[in-house]
């Protein structure tokens, strides 16, 4: 299992980058991931990430539409707070495996 | 005389004898089966939806369980049955409407009943089941809920405007499938996008089948140099799974497809042929076939048992409803983490049959679906590949069924595509009549190979 030195902690993460133990994130850690991405973390920033890990931790998936729910930002809005993939970068500066595409 | 007589007299006892043995012990038996009636009342499964998941199981339940002691009804709004897997072949004229519907009622066994009605909403906490805005209402000892997934193009702004069934059209149902045939005979070139809206899809190898097929299409009216075929999908490729994604990338590559991966479509521009995605990228086209978000039945969400797309939520091995005990999902209309398609529901459909025979008798659900899935993905008018998958093992290299398989797994063959044909047969006479097939319900890993 690869590790990551992320805001001074070791945290085991898959090749991807994603963290495999979503239990040894924390908020600085988040802000060094997202340094990483090129993005400093807003409070939005911050409660998206809150809703993605609450989301994943009652079981429910995650998707680009999911956002929609979170009342706190649309669709645009995630895009334009997390530019590219999303989706993918903010899940995975959430410290949460990346949400799997079922085909 | 008299010794005439006494013969028959004696043979009249000896006849009498014999009936009232037959009229007692049938009077032992009636009296049993009348208490039985009296003290074990009819039980009730009720299916609700009859398309592929619905209607092969209450064959299998119907063949597995006492008359005397178990009813069966299925209630579905439609009287056709469609062939699903045909509607792929109708935009080329390769099939018509006729080969893929048949009358629902031709394929539900008889001691089954069928009742054609609107659901208006499933009463969980009650064992009930309301039809058509409260008019009736069906109790239940076990409900399968098997609705399926529709396609829902309303949910993207613009998609059902003014293009709608004139330059944009969907080949998931008989009517969209019918107009694109007709549309893509006076098409004589320009931009054909096939855009997929998000996930999950139902069949998802069909928008990759239907680019392959449009490729062959234009080549033999010999126009493929004109047309620009594209991909434009929200994932990072052509599938998800590496193995596969690298040969169907490569396939697509040789035919000269392009794709536009990460693309999250947020509206079609009617005015400027477009459709954009939330980044304010646009892809321009002269026909769009798009693939609409797909969600469950609108009465998941009144019965509120949905998730956001109105899949329920379902134990992914034993197939329950989570929080539900006497309700299993089979099909479409759960949220499983695998592929929305007729092979899933045909595998599930064992592991539920035997879960639901455990909860019949109390005892705990033991069998475990695996997620297993199988799918034909036609690449021309002549060839084609099958993938063989489920939650935990990938698509591989390999043969299928069994090592003696004709079939070749991620190998682009003739057989293939003669497989995918035949299938329509295996369909109608022998899947949906619940028999079984010569193949396993678990995904086997015989005969794959994991490429070094």
């Amino acid at each position: 299992m690869a590790q990551k030195e992320f805001a001074g902690q070791m945290v085991d993460v898959n090749e991807e980058g994603y963290f495999t133990n979503p239990q040894q994130w924390n908020k600085e850690i988040a802000a060094a991931v997202a340094k990483e991405e090129g993005l400093e973390l807003s409070d939005k920033h911050y409660a998206i990430i809150e809703f993605l890990r609450n989301r994943f931790n009652s079981g429910e998936a995650l998707s680009i539409r999911s956002i929609n729910k979170s009342g706190i930002v649309d669709v645009k809005e995630f895009y334009a707070l997390f530019p590219g993939a999303p989706l993918k970068k903010s899940t995975k500066i959430a410290g949460i495996p990346k949400p799997s595409s079922c085909i | 005389m008299k010794r005439k007589n006494r013969r028959i007299c004696s043979g009249d006892i000896i006849f009498l004898r014999k009936y009232f043995v037959a009229f007692y012990i049938f009077s032992i038996f009636d009296k049993r089966y009348n208490k039985s009636s009296k003290y074990f009342p009819m039980k009730n499964i009720l299916i609700l939806g009859a398309g592929t998941a619905g209607t092969l199981i209450a064959n299998k339940l119907r063949k597995r369980l006492s008359k005397k002691e178990w009813s069966i009804t299925i209630v579905d709004e439609n009287k056709e049955h469609y062939y699903q897997p045909g509607f792929l072949f109708i935009p080329f004229g390769i099939y018509n409407q006729n080969d893929v519907i048949k009358p629902k009622l031709k394929f539900i066994p008889k001691g089954v009943d069928f009742i054609y009605s609107k659901i208006d909403k499933i009463l969980p906490q009650e064992n009930k089941v309301l039809l058509e805005e409260g008019k009736k209402e069906l109790k239940y000892d076990f409900l399968i809920i098997a609705t399926g997934t529709r396609i829902a193009p309303e949910e993207t702004p613009g998609l059902l405007g003014e293009l709608w069934h004139k330059d944009i059209f969907d080949f998931y149902t008989v009517e969209g499938a019918v107009a694109l045939a007709e549309r893509l005979k006076s098409f004589n070139g320009g931009k054909l996008v096939v855009n997929i809206t998000e996930l999950p899809f139902k069949c998802p190898v069909a928008p990759l089948e239907f680019i392959f097929l449009a490729d062959t299409y234009f080549k033999k009216r010999g126009i493929r140099d004109k047309v620009e075929l594209t991909l434009v999908t929200p994932l990072p490729g052509a599938f998800t799974k590496p193995i596969a994604t690298k040969m169907l990338s490569g396939l697509m590559e040789e035919k000269n497809i392009k794709i536009v991966p990460d693309f999250n479509i947020a509206e079609v521009d009617n005015q400027g042929k477009r459709i954009l995605d939330y980044e304010d990228k646009a892809v321009e086209f002269d026909i769009l076939v798009t693939i609409p978000t797909n969600k469950g039945a609108d009465m998941i969400e009144r019965s509120s048992m949905g998730d956001d797309l109105n899949f329920v939520p379902t134990d992914k091995h034993t197939l329950q409803a989570i929080g539900h005990e006497n309700i299993f999902v089979l099909g479409d209309a759960a949220n499983l983490p695998t592929s929305k398609a007729g092979s899933v529901a045909h595998f599930a459909a064992d592991f539920l049959e035997e879960n639901l025979m455990s909860a019949i008798k109390g005892e705990p659900l033991k069998a475990k679906f695996d997620g297993h899935a199988n799918c034909y993905i036609v690449t021309s008018y002549s060839k084609g590949t099958l993938i063989d998958f489920n939650y935990e093992t990938e698509p591989l290299p390999g043969r299928y069924p069994y090592w003696i398989g004709p079939f070749g797994l991620l190998k682009d063959t003739r057989l293939n595509y003669f497989g995918k044909l035949f299938f329509k047969w295996m369909y109608w006479n022998l899947l949906l009549r619940g028999h079984h097939l010569p193949v396993t319900s678990h995904m086997s890993m015989c005969c794959k190979e994991k490429p070094e």
